[in-house]
């Protein structure tokens, strides 16, 4: 946690209110994102129990399991999912504008410009927690390899038809959620807790209800009591009074009201099947809709308070104003949307189970270099984040209090101007440590020369301006700070170099074993080892 | 059996053993482990001029500039008339001035411009963009357990066989995001390049340099026992060899205390007051800048095997280690304000494969209230404790043995991932319980 971090929370403590770490919004969001709250039974990993799921706060759609260890009722569970994704994710796949993408010409070996096309908007989920989105990737893993009846009539149980297919666009949500500044998928409490810093640990942030509580405490109330009674009050039937964000069910629903409703339904079922005649059976249906009606309203009764609070929380950030870079790194969203849109066009097989060892280098190398992209643009929107990074000495600003003319020495001198800046900050600032500021958006470099003292006895850096001032012998107006200006300077660079090309997966070198064979289409069961056999 | 032990004889036998293997070995690959100051450069320089006068020309693939440049200016003191090839970047001052006065070295940013010549250095970043060549016979990777799988994928193109060199102590490669998703994977890409290598190719042979020439007699056993445990490694150096001696006497404070033991015992730990503190620690931060404005002032003179006379222990045979950035930014303010210049203060990762007679460290868990897998990590310590070649002092806040007993490592053990041993954890509680018989306790 960096230091202004932590003087936000201890802030945050003292006040008993959550304190700004923003003071604009760092993440697109669309007008019409796609809230998804599920959640899952326990002990049984990726059986989802329900979900409300929707565009529109006050008419979510409710998804509910009433026998989560029925697969075919999961499956229903999922085809209704895809019903409602794939509509929305549809939606933004036809609506398209021309773009420009330089492409190496097969021929020629040339960098070529390429027209092509480009959504002009892009899908965006939003989870309530992290936890959230691991569910997501989990669905993603489970539902993309399955097989419907159209592919495979022979095989058992086949999936509904659309199944595999929101399995490949979760999956997809789930990648990009990786990427670092990505706003395809997004938790919620890591959004809020981006901008807004609680009094309490970064573990009891991922409880939405509590971290609204902090951030938006009743009238009259502190934070640090909302928060608690956020995550501990229970009604008279010893049922949280806001449930967990999911996808994880409280302990005390899941004992008290949720296994006997569905021990009811299971019970109903037997009932309805041994039926003798159909008059016994109208009767026994009856039972049976009564019980999953009831389920229906349990699961309704957990998820809706999370519904609320995502919306809430939706409403919270939208009163901050966009950054200026986050629509550029939105733009990079709906590149990779527009991607995946048309793997999915050209009937590619879905993702791999695992990536090959140059697809693994080119992510992490993308996602590394998106962080160091983050970083910079969060700081060169943010004034508050700025402050966090002059604070730890990566950057300073001042006031220039002197410029002088200076010529390289060379055949043909260009500008080399001497600015002295007046600064209380305390960078790191090493011989000719290079530094950067915003010229219209685009970064300037300067090296720094010297300290000097001022006669006031406060810092003076010297900088020396190195580029960005035209090809002429004078420099362009307005390209060198004059007296009086006040700058930022930076010590890290604002924009990211791309890394060397990696060769394709088909030249994998003999040190990363060679190129991948022909992925598994089904996953093949471990070796038996010697451990198996104790 | 210690006194049969005969140091130059056995870095001589692996040395030769490993030249073999490269010159008329059968395998695409060699890997040398080496311990702190075995001689691991020596090692490359020397396998890069016998295969080019054995006619075979190599590319030499290091990690940083500066390492580029080291190597170069070893390679044409040993032989003047090599031809070398330096690609390099095309940022401004992309290599070491001292490069231009060597007649035989060239340099220039495209690899089409160094062929045919005998050995062509660059980094791996750089080599990363060279493409369309005819991929060379031989290769050479420095530092390769500091690189990461994924730099050496995009490199391996380029060559057929290749030596890799490094030590395994050191600070693993890092990602500045998160890699979990491939934990376990043969070729995770933020593994290290030997990890990688070898579990696609255990087949081939893995050398030892079994000495090392840096640390003094006193070190070595501590470092070998506390960060290389199953591959231990000896020092080159008898006790009597290398002594430390200063001409001003102590005025009795913990600074020059310290000093004295360290000077005496080759290692010294100043123990202030425990404490809970900012990672700049203001108190530990002066004390590491008195401790080095006092190894001045006192003139040391350090007498070692390399020559008869003592070498006068000047600031740039000093160094200053610490685990942020930060602090090594505060180190240098302090120092400023003593007066002292010239003397190297910088991270445990920059400090990686260099050398100096009196290393002072501030204890990468000093003052803090938690040991988190950063401060733990094997590799800082091991760097932080091996850079000297008379003594190391440490400064530190009391209480880290049990801030050490109150943080037991609970990182996620991740299937299909080799166990680093001994963890970090282990290794901190070795070289403390060594450190606390050489302690000077101090209130500054």
């Amino acid at each position: 946690m960096s230091l202004i971090a932590t003087l936000a929370r201890l802030e945050a403590v003292e006040s008993g209110r959550a304190q700004p770490l923003a003071t604009v919004r760092h993440r697109h969001l669309t007008e019409r994102p796609l809230v998804f709250v599920p959640l899952t039974t326990a002990g049984e990993a990726g059986a989802p129990l329900g979900a409300l799921v929707g565009t529109d706060r006050d008419a979510p759609r409710l998804l509910f399991v009433p026998q989560p260890r029925d697969r075919d009722l999961r499956f229903a569970f999922l085809a209704e999912l895809a019903d409602v994704v794939l509509p929305y994710v549809d939606t933004y796949a036809d609506a398209v504008e021309a773009a420009e993408r330089s492409e190496t010409d097969p021929e020629t070996g040339k960098r070529v410009k390429v027209e092509v096309e480009l959504c002009a908007d892009a899908p965006q989920l939003i989870l309530p927690s992290r936890a959230g989105v691991e569910f997501v990737r989990l669905l993603g893993r489970s539902t993309r390899f399955r097989r419907t009846a159209e592919q495979e009539p022979e095989a058992p149980h086949p999936a509904p038809p659309r199944v595999p297919l929101l399995g490949r666009w979760l999956t997809h949500f789930g990648e990009r959620a990786r990427v670092p500044g990505s706003a395809l998928l997004l938790a919620l409490t890591d959004v809020l807790s981006r901008h807004w810093a609680t009094g309490q640990s970064s573990l009891e942030d991922q409880h939405l209800g509590a971290l609204l509580a902090w951030i938006d405490p009743p009238e009259g109330a502190s934070g640090a009591a909302a928060a608690l009674r956020a995550e501990l009050r229970r009604d008279a039937r010893g049922q949280l009074v806001c449930p967990p964000a999911g996808p994880a069910t409280d302990p005390a629903f899941d004992n008290k009201l949720l296994a006997p409703a569905i021990e009811r339904y299971d019970r109903a079922r037997t009932a309805l099947a041994a039926a003798e005649d159909g008059l016994q059976a109208d009767d026994r249906l009856g039972e049976l809709t009564a019980a999953e009606r009831e389920i229906r309203a349990l699961v309704e009764q957990v998820t809706r308070p999370t519904w609320d609070a995502v919306w809430r929380g939706l409403d919270l950030l939208r009163t901050l104003p966009e950054g200026t870079h986050a629509a550029d790194r939105w733009t990079r969203d709906r590149w990779s949307f527009t991607g995946h849109r048309d793997r999915i066009t050209a009937g590619e097989p879905p993702q791999p189970r695992r990536d090959d060892a140059v697809t693994a280098a080119n992510k992490l190398a993308t996602r590394e270099r998106e962080q160091a992209r983050l970083d910079a643009q969060e700081a060169l929107d943010d004034p508050l984040v700025m402050a966090g990074r002059r604070l730890v000495g990566e950057a300073f600003a001042g006031e220039v209090t002197d410029v002088v003319m200076a010529y390289s020495e060379s055949k043909r001198p260009s500008p080399r101007p001497l600015v002295t800046v007046r600064t209380d900050d305390r960078p790191h600032l090493g011989e000719r440590t290079k530094v950067y500021r915003s010229l219209g958006g685009k970064p300037q470099a300067a090296e720094f020369v010297g300290y000097e003292e001022s006669s006031e006895g406060d810092g003076l850096v010297v900088l020396r301006i190195v580029d960005k001032m035209g090809r002429g012998k004078e420099p362009e107006t307005g390209s060198v700070p004059e007296k009086g200006d006040l700058l930022c300077f930076t010590l890290f660079e604002h924009e990211q170099r791309g890394g060397a090309k990696l060769p394709d997966p088909e030249e994998t070198p003999w040190t990363h074993g060679g190129p991948p064979g022909e992925p598994d289409a089904v996953p093949q069961p471990d070796p038996v080892t010697e451990e198996d056999m104790l | 059996m210690t006194t049969a032990f005969d140091p130059a004889a056995a870095a001589g036998r692996a040395t030769d053993a490993i030249l073999d293997d490269t010159l008329h070995g059968t395998h695409r690959g060699i890997v040398v482990d080496s311990p702190p100051g075995a001689g691991k450069s020596t090692l490359v320089v020397r396998a890069a001029l016998e295969l080019a006068s054995a006619g075979r020309p190599l590319m030499v693939i290091a990690q940083t500039n500066a390492q580029v440049d080291d190597l170069v200016l070893r390679l044409a003191e040993k032989n003047g008339e090599l031809p070398v090839g330096r690609l390099h970047s095309s940022d401004p001052d992309p290599y070491d001035k001292a490069l231009d006065d060597l007649p035989n070295v060239r340099k220039s940013t495209k690899a089409g411009d160094l062929a045919g010549l005998d050995v062509v250095i660059s980094t791996a970043a750089k080599w990363a963009h060279v493409k369309g060549v005819e991929p060379w016979r031989h290769a050479i990777v420095d530092e390769a357990y500091q690189m990461r799988s994924d730099a050496l994928l995009a490199v391996a193109g380029l060559f057929e066989r290749a030596l890799f060199v490094g030590d395994p102590g050191q600070l693993d490669p890092f990602a500045i995001v998160g890699s979990e998703q491939w934990a376990g994977l043969s070729y995770d890409p933020s593994a290290s390049a030997v990890t990688t290598l070898l579990a696609h190719n255990p087949e081939l042979p893995q050398h030892r340099l079994p000495v090392s020439w840096r640390l003094p007699a006193s070190a070595a056993p501590l470092v070998s026992d506390a960060f290389y445990p199953y591959t231990p490694f000896r020092s080159g150096t008898g006790h009597g060899d290398r002594r430390l001696k200063f001409a001003v006497a102590s005025d009795g404070s913990g600074p020059d205390r310290v000093i004295d033991e360290a000077a005496e015992a080759g290692w010294g730990l100043l123990e202030l007051p425990a404490r809970h503190t900012p990672r700049t620690d203001p108190e530990a931060v002066r004390a590491v800048a008195q401790v080095v404005r006092r190894l001045l002032d006192r003139g040391g003179a350090a007498t070692s095997e390399r020559a008869d006379e003592p070498a006068a222990l000047t600031a740039d045979r000093i160094a200053v280690g610490t685990a942020h950035r930060d602090q090594a930014a505060a180190v240098r303010a302090a120092l400023a304000d003593l007066g002292v210049a010239d003397v190297t203060v910088d991270t445990a990762n920059r400090l990686q494969g260099r050398e100096f007679d009196v290393t002072v460290v501030l204890h990468p868990l000093s003052g803090r209230p938690d040991a988190t897998a950063f401060h733990l990590e094997t590799g800082r310590l091991c760097v932080l404790a091996s850079r000297h070649r008379h003594a190391c002092i440490v400064v530190c806040r009391a209480g880290v043995t049990e801030l050490l007993d109150d943080h037991p490592s609970t990182e996620p053990v991740q299937l299909g991932v080799t166990v680093k041993f001994p963890d970090g954890w282990e290794a901190n509680h070795a070289v403390l319980s060594h450190l606390a018989e050489h302690r000077v306790l101090w209130r500054p």
